[in-house]
């Protein structure tokens, strides 16, 4: 049972983090993203009026304590964290490379229009 | 030696990150044969730039250390405003590539025989290569063979000369190691008339010691993979 949920949370990893990737940062992304965070902001507030509920839910799993489902949920996190924050910095590296090139072509002389060759 | 054609003019680029000892030499070597040399100064930390310029190359300069890959496109950019562009060679800073070899490959694409002539040191004996770096070269090149389908035998090698169609189209982004490979699939996708063209590597003790290291095929890779 734990080797199906580990699977599954793999599958879950990979397909979020690939949904995320490739679209960016557009305004649907933006909307999920917040969604999510509402859903997490809740279900972390209900854990810690009835902690016992969390155990409850990764029985629902097979998975034997709360605390375990918060690590797996966790991992799953970061790992996403880790995607989108690559993809982030590989725009803005891109971005940021433009923008030296352009400066660095506009400071140069052109020198096919001086030199009369 | 080199008539310079007024409707085929040919750049060369040279990508330059700290190279002021030997960068001169190899302007100078350059210049009788090839008058227009841009050298793309990649935020060097010593005076590159300036000994460039006085060696008589144009030097484009970067304002930050961006990598070699991004220099070589910047290159690129600066010789495509060139309305008069015939051909682009690409040319190592380190005094490791052949004067002579760039003249005959820039000649075979400005004759039109093909689009793209990609220098390799494995198509005959001149290049003296250590056993190890020898099986990195060729792996490198049966991993880009097996992923694009090119029968290239020496994808990383840094002397190419190309016409305008493929200076236009290359546009690369990776930034750093893996522009090589980069520079591969993008041929793979434009499908340019290309061959290969013998070139001897000269590796001086400068160039050994600056050249990439075998460990430095994981970034290549990594790069590669984590697109």
């Amino acid at each position: 049972m734990l080797i199906v949920i580990q699977l599954i949370l793999v599958l879950a990893v990979v397909l979020v983090a690939m949904i995320l990737m490739r679209g960016g940062s557009n305004a649907r992304h933006l909307a999920i993203r917040r969604l999510m965070l509402m859903v997490f902001t809740f279900v972390a507030a209900l854990s810690i009026f009835f902690p016992q509920m969390l155990t409850t839910v990764a029985g629902w799993f097979g998975i034997g304590r709360g605390t375990d489902l918060v690590l797996y949920g966790v991992v799953v996190w970061l790992l996403i964290f880790m995607a989108t924050t690559y993809q982030r910095f590989r725009q803005t590296e891109i971005s940021l490379t433009k923008l030296s090139r352009r400066i660095a072509i506009d400071e140069t002389p052109r020198v096919w229009e001086t030199d009369g060759k | 030696m080199w008539e310079t054609s007024p409707v085929n003019r040919t750049w060369i680029v040279i990508p330059m990150y700290n190279e002021g000892t030997v960068v001169a030499d190899v302007i100078r070597g350059l210049l009788p044969v090839f008058p227009y040399v841009v050298c793309v100064d990649d935020g060097s930390s010593d005076k590159s730039a300036q000994i460039a310029r006085e060696a008589g190359a144009v030097v484009v300069q970067h304002p930050i250390n961006l990598g070699q890959g991004a220099a070589l496109q910047t290159g690129i950019e600066y010789a495509l405003q060139d309305p008069k562009l015939g051909c682009i060679v690409t040319f190592d800073a380190d005094g490791q590539h052949k004067v002579s070899d760039a003249f005959e490959m820039a000649s075979r694409v400005l004759s039109d025989e093909a689009d793209i002539v990609l220098g390799s040191r494995f198509l005959d004996d001149r290049t003296k290569l250590s056993p190890m770096k020898r099986i990195v070269l060729k792996t490198a090149a049966l991993q880009s063979k097996l992923s694009t389908g090119l029968d290239l035998t020496d994808a990383h090698n840094g002397l190419r000369a190309f016409n305008p169609y493929v200076a236009r189209n290359i546009n690369l982004t990776q930034n750093r190691m893996a522009h090589a490979s980069e520079l591969v699939n993008r041929l793979a996708t434009m499908k340019p008339r290309y061959v290969e063209h013998p070139v001897e590597i000269i590796y001086t003790d400068y160039s050994k010691a600056k050249g990439q290291s075998l460990l430095n095929s994981v970034n290549i890779l990594a790069e590669l993979f984590l697109r």
